[in-house]
């Protein structure tokens, strides 16, 4: 037998044992909870569900099912995820680069911030951020307004709100052409091919679509859009924390560079900001990604601190709720599990695919 | 300390007099065996609540429900301190009871109709009748529940409460916004700084929560409740021995309270006149051996924690959670506990 057919048959053998464990523990469980009178059975997902979604992107009306919830729970979990993301990301990168400033001042506070922010567990300023944040904010009647159209209080930030699809149509045209144009028109300069249009169809939208402002009714505001204090502290919780690591990650690839292409742009006659910008970050990152990698990950599962300040999250809804109603504990958790690991999974092949991507690109 | 040496003797004795016509009573059933063979009962309680089950400064785990616990492993082992207190989680409570590592579970828990027919559990008994009501900030100027349209009211999740809510809601026509929160303390806190109008959870709690809050003046319980909450004993379905047990232990501390039969004065009532008495306490009716136990099992468990109405007063009463009785009185005071007659 050839080398090659030797390993291949090794290969096949591998992957039977693996076939046949998994198919052992599975029938394994099966049959225990078969024994203990537990049956499994997913059909409890098209049951109505009955409660309220306080805070959603997508539509929610109580008699909608288990299955529904999931989705609605789980947007909530990827919306907080997303801002989460952004926020890690610039103030990771800023706090790294206040870190490698000759400055001592800009150093030292950056240095300090890493610090605090990295030995305190993140539950904990999770919740510091959710009491912080409505400790300070005003009563409903007492809000902070600005031209009588946004008002900030204890139950969140309220924004007026388009009538129609026009203004997200317009905005969303603008972004496809800020990102198109810049590869197209390669000449023109940025300000104008990239950054432009996603403003115009802004601007567009706004004028376009009519406009639903918040009003005082109640105990409460109604109409417009409304982001709940409990997304603000989640999101400042989770991005904070994160961006402690990620600054010293980033610092990391960046003193990672070789000072040889350092010190060729500097003789090439680049400023030092010219530098950092066009020799040095692009490099930095290619080492950057794995490790980024890996905190965007922890923030996506970090998104169920969410359910110990009430944001209405994939595990508080899922988990909590519907666990208690259908009882179908097995179930639920198993669903669970999925869903994040389909989003990580997900996250984690686009990452790798960018990593290849600049791996190709070759020093 | 020689009082339960006295009660573990009596015990022991009985226990080896009733092995000895064993062939004649039913066998025990397979919890009760496990227990026996474990010298333990594994409860499932609270992991921590006033009122009916919390731990006390040295770590004594303390309450209503945890009584209840006392008195059957004082009826089935013979005595109150055997017991493995399990505090069990809201969404774990029914899991751990179905997989077996508890023997009951009595943890101020709703007995529902999908809990019953779709987890395979038997309510045993309802120990305490509770409804959810509305504990809201004394601003707002509500006074009924009819008028909270609008509201955000703070409450836990894995609990029965927001369903009931949004039934309320569906069938009033208003809306009633919910924050669900993991813990009660995280709750309570988002509700004092002013995040949601109220807190809403069984009435026996409210009571407890309103009297830890910072200015408890500043709030009040609304009157009126939006759900029935029958609180009280699951056991895994399938052992109906277990299932009698746990049933004739709860009827006994409610018909002692109806025959005048305290803690202090079980021992002297054994030789009252009275057969329903008589038959209670063991003296006559052969009633334990029925149940697979000996005579005195219902004497220990009355023994151990009293009678229903001194276990309502001691962790619910005036000089605790100071919670009116209402429909826990007795059927004959106008209430709702009403048991099967021992005959």
């Amino acid at each position: 037998m050839t080398l090659r057919g030797r390993a291949i048959l090794w290969q096949v053998l591998a992957a039977i044992l693996v076939v046949v464990g998994f198919a052992w523990a599975g029938h394994n469980a099966i049959d225990a909870l078969a024994r203990r009178n537990i049956d499994v059975d997913f059909r409890f997902l098209l049951n109505p569900a009955g409660f309220d979604i306080p805070f959603r992107v997508a539509d929610w009306h109580s008699s909608d099912s288990y299955a529904r919830a999931l989705w609605v729970a789980g947007l909530n979990t990827v919306l907080a995820a997303v801002l989460a993301v952004l926020l890690a990301s610039v103030l990771g990168l800023g706090l790294a680069l206040m870190r490698l400033s000759v400055n001592p001042l800009a150093s030292g506070v950056a240095r300090g911030l890493v610090e605090l922010i990295r030995n305190t567990p993140q539950l904990l300023q999770v919740v510091f951020w959710y009491f912080a944040v409505l400790q300070v904010l005003p009563g409903p009647r007492a809000s902070v307004s600005v031209a009588d159209a946004v008002f900030l209080n204890v139950r969140g930030l309220f924004l007026p709100a388009p009538l129609s699809d026009l203004f997200g149509w317009c905005l969303g045209a603008g972004i496809v052409l800020g990102l198109l144009l810049p590869r197209m028109l390669p000449r023109l300069p940025l300000l104008l091919t990239g950054i432009l249009p996603p403003l115009a169809g802004l601007a567009a939208g706004i004028m376009a679509a009519g406009w639903e402002f918040p009003v005082m009714r109640g105990f409460n505001f109604a109409g417009g859009w409304r982001l709940p204090p409990e997304l603000l502290a989640l999101v400042a919780g989770i991005g904070i924390y994160t961006a402690a690591f990620v600054s010293e990650n980033v610092r990391a690839s960046i003193a990672g560079v070789g000072p040889g292409q350092r010190e060729a742009a500097r003789s090439l006659g680049l400023s030092p900001g010219r530098t950092m910008r066009l020799v040095v970050l692009p490099q930095a990152l290619r080492t950057l990604l794995p490790p980024l990698t890996s905190q965007y990950l922890n923030i996506i599962k970090s998104t169920t601190l969410g359910a110990a300040i009430a944001y209405p999250e994939i595990l508080q809804i899922f988990a909590r709720t519907v666990l208690n109603q259908s009882g179908r504990a097995v179930e639920v958790m198993s669903l669970v599990l999925g869903v994040f690991l389909a989003i990580n999974l997900t996250v984690s092949a686009a990452m790798n695919r960018w990593d290849r991507k600049l791996a190709r690109q070759g020093r | 300390m020689q009082r339960i040496a006295a009660v573990l003797a009596v015990a022991a004795g009985l226990m080896a007099g009733g092995s000895a016509w064993a062939q004649s009573i039913p066998v025990p059933g397979p919890t009760v065996d496990g227990i026996r063979k474990r010298g333990q009962l594994a409860c499932g309680v609270d992991t921590g609540i006033p009122g009916f089950a919390f731990q006390d400064s040295s770590g004594t785990w303390k309450g209503f429900d945890v009584a209840y616990c006392q008195a059957i492993a004082a009826a089935v082992l013979g005595d109150p301190a055997k017991v493995r207190y399990v505090p069990t989680t809201t969404p774990a409570r029914f899991t751990i009871l179905q997989s077996g590592e508890i023997d009951v579970l009595i943890r101020d828990s709703t007995m529902t109709f999908t809990r019953s027919a779709q987890l395979h559990l038997d309510q045993v008994a309802i120990n305490f009748y509770a409804g959810q009501g509305f504990l809201v900030s004394k601003k707002l100027g509500v006074s009924k529940v009819e008028e909270l349209n609008g509201a955000t009211i703070c409450t836990l999740t894995g609990a029965t409460l927001e369903l009931n809510i949004a039934d309320f809601a569906r069938a009033h026509g208003t809306r009633i916004g919910t924050l669900l929160f993991e813990k009660s303390d995280e709750a309570i806190a988002a509700m004092e700084a002013g995040r949601c109008d109220g807190y809403t959870d069984d009435t026996g709690s409210l009571a407890a929560v309103r009297s830890t809050l910072k200015v408890p003046a500043d709030w009040a319980v609304l009157e009126g409740v939006i759900s029935k909450e029958p609180l009280g004993i699951h056991a895994r379905s399938g052992d109906v021995t277990w299932r009698n047990i746990l049933y004739w232990v709860d009827s006994a501390l409610k018909t002692a309270e109806e025959q005048g039969i305290t803690k202090a004065n079980a021992d002297s009532k054994r030789s009252s006149d009275d057969p329903t008495v008589r038959r209670l306490l063991g003296v006559e009716g052969g009633f334990g051996a029925l149940l697979g136990l000996d005579n005195d099992w219902s004497l220990r468990a009355i023994k151990a924690v009293g009678n229903y109405g001194e276990l309502y007063d001691e962790f619910f009463g005036p000089k605790a959670l100071d919670l009116a009785r209402g429909q826990n009185r007795l059927w004959s005071q106008g209430g709702l506990q009403y048991t099967l007659p021992f005959r």
